[in-house]
């Protein structure tokens, strides 16, 4: 009762005339209009904008970071791109190149980049949802947004969305790619650069097709079981298989195993095994450079040498001694797809390489396999294992074809959206998580699941996973004046006689030519224009040591003078830059010039710091020895070289002087007078 | 419910037993098995990137009084958000030490991390590690400097690589090598790399590169040398350590 007398008087009181009523609800309005400018108040971006400026209150430069602040909510827009940030609502001195170092999250500027943060805004490289103004939904996979923002382990993705070039500034980016096409990867999923080329393996499977010749079952049996209790560095996955499944498919490899039809090559003998051979066979696989390919463990157990080919360590216990002879004396006989060279070895030399390698056994690793005679029904068993797990995919199989398709297409796997995976239980809703976990333990998705196990350490899986985020389709939605430009892969083969020469050796395992070929060697796309003929056709019969500090050298292939004269005169011929004539340099031979040449080269640009031309005085050790340069190189080469290396191989290490002609052609003079005699001959220096 | 008491019950008979116990053992802890001092063994001073794991693990080991190792000792780590340890914690080997993964943050910079023990009476005995990591344009120049500075910038050589150091007359100076560098500014640094040593009357040893590298990537080389710089380049600048 008294509550309603209560009401009824503070309703008189506010209504009880036109002017109450009228002064109450004017004054009602008045409050509803200040809570709209008040909620900013309450805006987490106005609340870091405020700490801001209390963090800037006390330098030096305060009032013109403060005039520079721009308050309210702050937006990037693209529309070419179709970008929309606000991040810069809250990160308010992402241009305060003065605060850096100085100052935290989210007020750290932005470190130097190659792009504007006004072309491409920030979701472009950082993910995460650009047009959220709360901390949590801008940052973070909350239920109504896709994506969260990249972990900075994975930044350099977002360079690969646009570049499928090795950037400088991409190592992880780059090492991931590498490791996409060496472990074999593309074998199976589609994985594309930006400028929509297929990323090609660099790995070369061996062709299965005579591997009865090769190996036992039982070794076979203990390879498939598990490849890196051989060698640690294999890049076959391990499949996971059960001890069945391992006996029948190895019944399966031997049986399709067809008997190599070569018979002309003469009964192996047995290779000798006392010590001296031994010790003579050591030394032809050093002197033969053998492990600028091949990796061995030494008395140390480190892994010494390179990674083109297997690790030799147990080569003993895998292959059959009169298998191994055959491969040396050939190796395009067993798989004419290998990367290993042809090398001209004699009967002794292929019995000292055979007796050495054959005494790199681990009995250890074949010691506990015991396999009865495979039955019928286990040779088919093997068969449909193999059909399954897509073996021929890399492996040259008799009977199977290579299938098609055969795993998921990945070109898109950057950007898959969330709603699409299927996540397992405990791990985070986030993309990167998903492909880690992938690569990581492929079968916990799903023990049926046909992906094997690969040995993959930490830091190279967060490559793997760099690379793959980087595949989307960003590059081909970009307006067409931001398409990075990509390089054309190249098929280029030399053709004739010398062409032939080169595929049996193999040159392009190290060598590139015109686009195609590998890195360990130098690009040989202009060597015709470099070198003088004599020091060719001599170097191919004894390479002797231009870089001595290297250790992956050329190796000595015991090439016949025909076939060094074939590949010298191809070289010289095709391999021609047509930025200059190789015979337009007459060098100054009178000695003023050459004393002019010295003093340049010893004062002015200090090339002994790098390069020796006196063996007695110099100690460079970067560049290649110069004693004979006089000898090797052609006067047009070495003056355009000086005038600027990275236009005659782009990469090198020399810094580019921007020489001058007359300083050039001096030092032209000198070098070419540096003919190496009394000096003491490279190859004997090692 | 009686399943409850019945266990609670067995609780308490099973704490009186040990309370009961404790007393017969010998009170006075052997001080061989008291941690007193916390080391570092290896994995300090890394370089690493943003956000990445550091190459090799960080392993401590917890000493005694006598500087002999204290097998079982609790190890913790604190350090700034965003660094991860894997494991969390643990305790020692039978050879005392304590092997660890560390993820570092995603802000470049230094970082310190505060590993502990416990020592007699609860006290908490401490040692500080610092690990480096490079944002995008420190980590250009390292790539940079690995590529065309290195050979003779690092004394140390590997199978792959030989070292020119000792081979030239004037010894450059290790990139890392605060003390020396760390007194010559940005323009000086910028100028020596861009027109060679004898742009600031060093040796010419030191070739020009600014007809090689563009000036973003000679700035990014001096952004790599003032962050590996030890002692640091400023002594005020920031380290992420425990907030």
């Amino acid at each position: 009762m008294a509550i309603r007398k209560k009401l009824a008087s503070t309703w008189a009181r506010l209504f009880g005339d036109s002017a109450r009523a009228f002064g109450t609800l004017g004054l009602v309005v008045l409050v509803l209009l200040a809570i709209v400018p008040a909620r900013d108040h309450f805006r987490e971006w106005y609340r870091y904008q405020k700490g801001y400026l209390l963090l800037i209150r006390g330098r030096d430069d305060a009032v013109t970071l403060q005039r520079r602040l721009q308050t309210g909510v702050q937006q990037t827009w693209i529309p070419d791109l179709n970008v929309v940030d606000r991040c810069s609502s809250c990160h308010v001195a992402l241009k305060e190149a003065g605060l850096r170092g100085a100052v935290t999250q989210p007020f750290r500027p932005h470190p130097p980049i190659p792009h504007s943060l006004d072309q491409f805004g920030c979701v472009m490289c950082h993910r995460g949802q650009g047009v959220a103004t709360t901390v949590e939904e801008a940052h973070r996979s909350t239920k109504a947004w896709e994506q969260p923002i990249l972990p900075a382990r994975y930044f350099e993705s977002s360079c690969g969305q646009c570049h499928s070039d090795k950037l400088t500034g991409t190592p992880r980016l780059n090492a991931g790619r590498t490791l996409l096409a060496r472990y074999g990867c593309v074998h199976c999923h589609t994985l594309t650069l930006p400028d929509g080329s297929r990323l090609a393996p660099t790995d070369v499977p061996p062709s299965l097709a005579h591997v009865g010749e090769k190996t036992t079952r039982e070794w076979i049996y203990a390879w498939i079981k598990n490849p890196q209790a051989y060698s640690g560095t294999a890049t076959m996955p391990n499949f996971q298989l059960s001890d069945n499944d391992a006996r029948d498919i190895s019944a399966f490899a031997l049986a399709q195993s067809m008997p190599l039809t070569d018979t002309t090559a003469p009964a192996a003998s047995t290779a000798p095994s006392d010590g001296d051979a031994l010790q003579a066979g050591t030394s032809l696989y050093g002197e033969s450079f053998c492990a600028s390919c091949h990796a061995m463990q030494n008395a140390a157990g480190l892994l010494v040498g390179g990674d083109v080919g297997p690790e030799l360590t147990r080569i003993g216990t895998k292959a059959k001694p009169e298998w191994l002879r055959q491969w040396v004396r050939n190796p395009k006989a067993y798989d004419p797809g290998t990367k290993m060279s042809h090398y001209r070895f004699d009967e002794k030399q292929l019995s000292l390489i055979e007796g050495f390698l054959e005494s790199k056994t681990d009995p250890d690793f074949t010691a506990n396999v015991h396999l009865e005679p495979a039955t019928a029904q286990q040779i088919a068993h093997g068969k449909l294992l193999v059909t399954e797990m897509g073996c021929a995919i890399c492996h040259e199989i008799n009977g199977l074809q290579k299938p098609e398709d055969f795993a998921p297409d990945l070109k898109l796997v950057g950007a898959r959206p969330l709603e699409k995976i299927v996540f397992l239980p405990g791990m985070p809703r986030a993309l990167p998580a998903y492909i880690e976990a992938k690569i990581k333990q492929p079968r916990s998705f799903g023990s049926a699941l046909k992906m094997p196990q690969f040995t993959i350490a930490t830091s190279q899986v967060d490559n793997l996973v760099t690379a793959l985020l980087a595949q989307t389709d960003r590059a081909s939605t970009l307006p067409a004046s931001l398409r990075v430009a990509g390089h054309s892969p190249s098929s280029y083969e030399p053709a004739g006689t010398a062409g032939r020469l080169m595929q049996d050796l193999n040159c392009f395992s190290c060598h590139s030519i015109n686009g195609h070929g590998g890195d360990m060697a130098p690009d040989l796309s202009w060597e015709g224009s470099a070198v003088q003929r004599d020091w060719l056709f001599n170097f191919f019969k004894d390479p002797n040591t231009l870089r001595p500090a290297l250790i992956r050298r050329m190796p000595k292939f015991n090439l016949t003078d025909q076939e060094a004269n074939a590949l010298t005169d191809y070289i010289l011929t095709a391999y021609q830059t047509p930025a200059f004539e190789r015979d337009s340099i007459h060098p100054d031979s009178d000695s003023a010039a050459i004393e002019q040449g010295r003093q340049l080269f010893y004062s002015k640009y200090a090339c002994q710091a790098c390069h020796i031309v006196d063996p007695k005085k110099d100690k460079g050790y970067v560049g290649p020895t110069l004693t004979q340069v006089g000898s090797r190189l052609n006067a047009a080469w070495v003056f355009q070289w000086l005038k600027g290396p990275q236009a005659s191989r782009p990469g090198t290490l020399e810094p580019d002087w921007k020489m001058s002609d007359a300083d050039a052609r001096s030092l032209t003079a000198f070098l070419m007078a540096q003919k190496g005699h009394g000096a003491p001959q490279e190859g004997t220096r090692r | 419910m009686r399943t409850a008491l019945g266990v609670v019950a067995a609780m308490l008979v099973a704490l009186s037993i040990s309370c009961s116990r404790r007393p017969a053992e010998p009170v006075a802890k052997p001080p061989a098995a008291t941690p007193s001092a916390i080391v570092e063994v290896s994995g300090g001073k890394q370089v690493s990137t943003v956000g990445t794991q550091l190459d090799q693990p960080l392993v401590v080991q917890v000493n005694n009084s006598q500087g002999a190792p204290v097998a079982g000792a609790p190890v913790r780590f604190r350090s700034a958000n965003g660094v991860v340890f894997q494991p969390v914690s643990g305790v020692t080997g039978s050879d005392g030490q304590f092997t660890f993964a560390v993820t570092l943050g995603s802000l470049a910079g230094r970082y310190q991390i505060a590993v502990s023990t416990t020592g007699t009476g609860g006290k908490v005995i401490e040692t500080r590690i610092t690990e480096l990591a490079l944002g995008f344009e420190e980590n250009k120049g390292r790539q940079l400097g690995d590529f065309y500075c290195a050979r003779c910038h690092d004394p140390e050589s590997t199978p792959e690589r030989v070292s020119n150091h000792d081979n030239l007359v004037a010894q450059p100076h290790a990139f890392d090598d605060g003390a020396f560098l760390n007194k010559i500014g940005d323009g000086d640094l910028l100028a020596i790399i861009s027109h060679g040593g004898p742009a600031l009357g060093k040796s010419a040893e030191m070739p020009p590169y600014e007809h090689t590298l563009n000036k973003a990537d000679i700035a990014a080389l001096v952004a790599y040398i003032r962050a590996v710089a030890d002692p640091p380049y400023q002594s005020g600048e920031a380290v992420y350590a425990q907030r």
